[in-house]
């Protein structure tokens, strides 16, 4: 035992669907805590020397990295018997759960985060009628459902699962809105359905902290901006 | 009982060229339709909305879209005795990234040295170069990417390929001379007939790439 490790920070959730996943297949692990605030460990360096970022999962030793590759590669190699499975069987439910799993990170969070970073005015703006378009799509896809995975929640569930926790924390700091209750009722009921399950709250960190976090992340940025010759 | 498989395409796309190799590494019979990406039929329309892009998948009518997904479901669907990922999990892991890799990493640094000229093209084709370099340094002295047999990450770079001589001449620099184990492994792909049918002439892409260039500087 011990041999399955994740470096890993508690405020990036790209890092917490990799703990959810491991946890569905009840498999143990440890957690190898980066702090993102020290500069990068030897560690992560050496095991994901490509891109120098975290999520990581060590398997007795072997690196993977990228959080969607480390979910299909947890789904992949304990599969069959009692495991619980990430990802549908039939290859056409695989390819449109991969599709959107792509979407939500590249519009659902890259929309989040931009509009989250923009300065007030127009920039700002634009950048929130954007991100509410992909998250238009999304309620879509979750209307009439139950979880993204259907009646028990899959891969997709664990990459949107961002949104209940973190999307909130975003527009506070950011000073912007993207959500409410009233435009996605779909989404907030799956938001609602998926963060009361007890492996996914358990692993996320209170509101506050990631609150802090996020603000003085984005105050970092805003002052190397400022400091940009 | 074989359903209709259609691939909307556009000739010079890398991303399309995935699509065409993977279908005829299974020896998929497909009907290959080419948009006007200026005048985008209703079909793509209404089996893309949300990216409005090519390539699209369409099997027995229902789509499948983005290049890496499209070659995946492709995987899964047919010649399952002769697959493109491995077999192996950490394989397929390997795999995958680094077929990621060529998406985030080699087309941005394409993207970006495209309409570049002057300063911002010595900066840009370094980047490319260097993001050629870390494929090479991950091919090694394999054959293909996964070893003996060819295979998803080949697939995902094999395109790059084809643009190599028009960017070369635009850019003035040799990408075989940066290199050479690289081009190597591509002329080794290009024996293949899937490759050899699926990339489009080297100079037909150069005077694509010469339109599009004058064009972009115009704007």
């Amino acid at each position: 035992m011990g041999k399955l490790k994740i470096i890993f920070s508690p405020m990036s959730l790209f890092c917490t669907r990799v703990e959810w996943a491991l946890k569905l297949k009840g498999l143990e692990y440890e957690l190898i805590v980066e702090d993102l605030r020290k500069g990068k460990s030897e560690l992560l360096l050496k095991s994901n020397p490509v891109h120098k970022k975290i999520p990581v999962l060590l398997d007795d030793g072997v690196a993977i990295a990228e959080s969607k590759v480390i979910l299909e590669y947890i789904d992949e190699k304990w599969k069959g018997g009692d495991y619980y499975s990430l990802l549908p069987q039939d290859p056409y439910e695989r390819a449109q759960a991969r599709f959107w799993a792509q979407f939500a990170d590249d519009k659902c969070v890259f929309g989040a985060g931009e509009a989250c970073r923009a300065d007030d005015g127009l920039e700002k703006e634009k950048a929130v009628e954007t991100t509410i378009e992909s998250f238009a799509y999304l309620e879509k896809q979750i209307e009439g459902k139950k979880f993204f995975g259907g009646e028990k929640i899959g891969y997709l569930d664990l990459v949107a699962g961002w949104i209940p926790f973190v999307l909130g924390v975003l527009e506070e700091a950011g000073g912007m809105k993207i959500y409410d209750a009233e435009r996605f009722p779909s989404l907030h009921e799956w938001a609602q359905n998926f963060s009361e399950i007890p492996l996914i709250k358990e692993c996320v960190p209170p509101r506050d902290m990631l609150l802090h976090n996020m603000t003085a992340r984005l105050s970092n940025l805003r002052s190397l901006a400022a400091n940009k010759p | 009982m074989a359903e209709e498989v259609i691939l909307l395409d556009f000739w010079p796309s890398m991303f399309g060229m995935r699509a065409r190799i993977a279908l005829r590494e299974k020896g998929v019979e497909f009907d290959m339709r080419e948009e006007d990406l200026s005048n985008k039929s209703p079909l793509l329309l209404k089996m893309n909305p949300v990216h409005k892009k090519i390539p699209v998948l369409i099997h027995g009518g229902k789509p499948v879209c983005e290049s890496l997904i499209i070659v995946q479901y492709i995987d899964e669907t047919w010649g399952h005795e002769s697959p493109l990922l491995p077999s192996d999990p950490y394989e397929r892991a390997r795999a995958r990234f680094w077929a990621d890799y060529v998406d985030k990493k080699i087309y941005l640094a394409l993207r970006t040295l495209r309409p570049s000229t002057g300063e911002a093209q010595e900066a840009a084709k370094k980047e490319y170069i260097e993001s050629l370099k870390v494929m090479e340094g991950e091919l090694g002295d394999k054959a293909y990417f996964g070893g003996e047999r060819f295979g998803y990450v080949d697939v995902s770079l094999i395109p790059f390929y084809s643009w190599f001589y028009g960017l070369e001449v635009l850019a003035n620099f040799s990408i075989k001379e940066e290199c050479p184990k690289l081009v190597a492994w591509a002329e080794r792909c290009m024996q293949r007939e899937s490759v050899a049918k699926s990339l489009p002439d080297q100079y037909k892409l150069y005077e694509y790439l010469l339109e599009r260039t004058k064009k972009l500087q115009a704007q």
